[in-house]
C-alpha cells in the first residue's frame, strides 16, 4: 500500500485534505547495532513479504534512547530503505534526532499512541443497566444478558456479549466486538479509529456493522452467511465478512 | 410483602387488559388478596372488562391528588371478594400520574394485598413507565407478529434500565412471556410467527400461550374476565398461566393446532 494509492480521484478542487485515518506500522528501534537491525528486519519481512512491500513505517527511538545508546537517524533510514520500506515518520527521539529527521524529509510525529493494551480482568456486567453505558477504562466489558431494542452499550476496550443483540439495539466498542448470540442490531467496532478492530459473531443478522467508520447496512450484508460463526474486518478500507474457518 | 406485577407490551391492542383482568381474577380465585390497577389514564377500559364501569366514583388520579382516599376509590369485584379494582380516570390528562403519587399508592396497597397487578397502557410514555417502574415481575404480552415482538424487546430494555430495581441495583425484574392471540393454523401457513420464532428473539420464561378465541370478546362484552369461562380454551389457558406463576408445573397447551376428526380416529400427526 503506497500513500499515492489513497488519492485516486482528482476532481475539483485541485487539492483536498481528507481526514482518512490509516494505520502505519511502528518500528521500535532498541539497539544501535545496524547489522542486527537489518537482520531482524529482513526476518520479519520474510514472514509477510506482501504486507511489508513498499510499506510506510514510523521509527520509534524511545527504547534505544532509554538505553542511552547513540544512533544516527540517517543510518537507520538507509537500512529501512534497503529493505524496501519507506520511513515516513520518527518519534520518541532526542531533539537532535528529530532535527536530523526533518532534514531528511521525514516527519516527526507526536508520541501519542493508541495502546493495544492487554485486556485486564473483564468488567462483568450481568444486565445492561443504562441506555448509554460506558466502562470507565479500557477494560473489556462483558454482557451476559440479551441487549434489547433501544439499548446502547459502549466499551472503551473490547466488548463481549454472551447473549443476543436485539434489532434496534446498538453496541459500540473502541476495540473488538464478540457476540455469542444472534446479532440483529447495530455493531460498531473500532469507533475511535482502530482499523484493526474486528467483529465476531455466531449468527449475523445485523442492521449495520462498522469498523473504524467503514460500514455496511443490512441490505449489503444480506446473503452473507447467516447461522455460521463469522468475523468481520477491514481490508484495504473495505469490510470483509468471512466465516471463521 | 405484596408482589407487584406489570402487564405490559409496548404495542397497543395485543391483550394487556384482557390478560390483567384474567390473571388478577385467577390469583384472587386461588385465595390471594389481589388488586388490579388501570394505568391507562384517558383510555380506561379495565373497568369495562371487569364489569364494574357503573360503580366507578373515584379513580387513581383522585387518590394521587388527595381528593379521595384509596379505600374510597377501590371497587370490590362482583364475582370474587378477594379482588379489588382501582380504575383510571377517563377525563384527566395522563400527566396527572406522578412517580411519587404512584409510589405512595403502591406502598399503601402493599400492606393489604398479596398481588398488585398493573395494567399498562401501550407505548413507552409516562403511564407505561410508571406502570412498570415499581414492578417485581413483568408479564410481557406479545402477539405472534414482528412489530409486537420488536416492541416487547424494547420494553424489556426499559425494564432492565429504567425501573426502580435497575436504578437501585437490586435483583432485576423477573420477566415472563405471555403469547396471546395465537392461531396454530396461521402459524403453519406462515401468516404468523411461531412460538419458536418469538422465543428466538425474546428468549423469556414462557408463562403460557393464549389461543385466538371468540370467548375473549364474549367475556369482555359480558363484563366477566375470560378466565371465569372454564369451558373456553382462552379461559383454560389463562388458568394454566396463573397456576404456573404460582409454581405449579403444567404442560403447555394450545401451541399445536386442533387435531381433525380423521387424525383423532386414526392417529398420526
Ligand atoms: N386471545 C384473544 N383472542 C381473541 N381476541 C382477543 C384475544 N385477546 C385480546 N383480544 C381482543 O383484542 C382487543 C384488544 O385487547 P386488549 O384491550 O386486552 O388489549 P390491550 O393490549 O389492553 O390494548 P391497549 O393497548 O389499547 O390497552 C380486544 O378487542 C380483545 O377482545
Ligand atoms: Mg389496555
Amino acid at each position: 500500500m503506497t500513500i499515492n494509492a489513497q488519492n485516486k480521484s482528482y476532481s475539483s478542487p485541485a487539492l483536498e485534505f481528507k481526514s482518512t485515518m490509516f494505520s502505519v506500522p511502528v518500528l521500535g528501534v532498541a539497539s544501535d547495532d545496524l547489522v542486527l537491525i537489518e537482520q531482524l528486519l529482513n526476518e520479519k519481512i520474510k514472514l509477510a513479504p506482501e504486507f511489508f512491500k513498499h510499506s510506510p513505517v514510523i521509527l520509534d527511538f524511545q527504547e534505544v534512547n532509554k538505553k542511552q545508546l547513540t544512533i544516527a537517524i540517517e543510518a537507520v533510514v538507509a537500512v529501512i530503505r534497503k529493505a524496501g520500506l519507506f520511513a515516513v515518520g520518527v518519534r520518541g527521539g532526542s531533539d537532535l534526532q528529530h532535527q536530523q529527521a526533518i532534514e531528511l524529509g521525514i516527519a516527526v510525529t507526536a508520541n501519542t499512541e493508541i495502546k493495544a493494551e492487554l485486556p485486564k480482568t473483564p468488567k462483568i456486567i450481568t444486565a445492561p443497566k443504562d441506555d448509554a453505558q460506558a466502562s470507565d477504562d479500557s477494560t473489556t466489558v462483558l454482557i451476559t444478558k440479551p441487549i434489547r431494542s433501544g439499548q446502547r452499550i459502549y466499551s472503551h476496550g473490547d466488548l463481549i456479549v454472551l447473549a443476543q443483540v436485539g434489532a434496534g439495539a446498538e453496541i459500540l466498542a473502541e476495540g473488538n466486538i464478540h457476540v455469542y448470540g444472534t446479532l440483529r442490531g447495530r455493531a460498531l467496532a473500532g469507533v475511535q479509529g482502530n482499523a484493526e478492530a474486528r467483529i465476531f459473531c455466531s449468527d449475523l443478522q445485523a442492521e449495520l456493522i462498522s469498523i473504524a467508520g467503514h460500514y455496511k447496512i443490512s441490505d449489503d450484508i444480506q446473503g452473507a452467511i447467516s447461522n455460521t460463526p463469522i468475523q468481520i474486518y477491514l481490508q484495504k478500507n473495505a469490510l470483509v465478512i468471512k466465516p471463521i474457518a | 410483602m405484596a408482589r407487584i406485577i406489570v402487564v405490559t407490551s409496548g404495542k397497543g391492542g395485543v391483550g394487556k387488559t384482557t390478560t390483567s383482568a384474567a390473571i388478577s381474577m385467577g390469583l384472587a380465585k386461588k385465595g390471594h388478596k389481589t388488586v388490579v390497577i388501570d394505568f391507562d389514564v384517558g383510555l380506561r377500559n379495565l373497568d369495562l372488562i371487569m364489569g364494574c364501569e357503573r360503580r366507578v366514583v373515584y379513580d387513581i388520579i383522585n387518590v394521587i391528588n388527595e381528593e379521595a382516599s384509596l379505600n374510597q376509590a377501590l371497587i370490590k369485584d362482583k364475582n370474587c371478594n378477594l379482588l379489588s379494582i382501582l380504575p383510571a380516570s377517563q377525563t384527566r390528562n395522563k400527566d396527572a400520574l406522578t412517580q411519587e403519587g404512584v409510589g405512595k399508592i403502591l406502598e399503601e396497597l402493599s400492606k393489604e394485598f398479596k398481588y398488585i397487578v398493573c395494567d399498562s397502557p401501550a407505548g413507552i410514555e409516562q403511564g407505561a413507565h410508571l406502570a412498570m417502574y415499581f414492578a417485581d415481575d413483568a408479564f410481557i404480552v406479545t402477539n405472534p407478529e414482528v412489530s409486537s415482538v420488536r416492541d416487547s424487546d424494547r420494553i424489556l430494555g426499559l425494564l432492565s434500565s429504567k425501573s426502580q430495581r435497575a436504578e437501585k441495583n437490586e435483583e432485576p425484574i423477573k420477566e415472563y412471556l405471555i403469547l396471546t392471540r395465537y392461531a396454530p393454523e396461521r402459524v403453519k401457513s406462515g401468516e404468523m410467527l411461531s412460538l419458536d420464532d418469538v422465543q428466538d428473539i425474546l428468549s423469556l420464561d414462557l408463562l403460557g400461550v393464549i389461543p385466538e378465541s371468540k370467548s375473549v370478546l364474549t367475556a369482555s362484552n359480558s363484563g366477566n374476565p375470560v378466565i371465569l369461562d372454564e369451558k373456553s380454551d382462552a379461559g383454560q389457558a389463562y388458568g394454566d398461566i396463573v397456576a404456573r406463576y404460582l409454581g405449579e408445573t403444567r404442560p403447555h397447551r394450545f401451541i399445536e393446532g386442533k387435531k381433525g376428526l380423521f387424525r383423532k380416529l386414526f392417529g398420526g400427526g
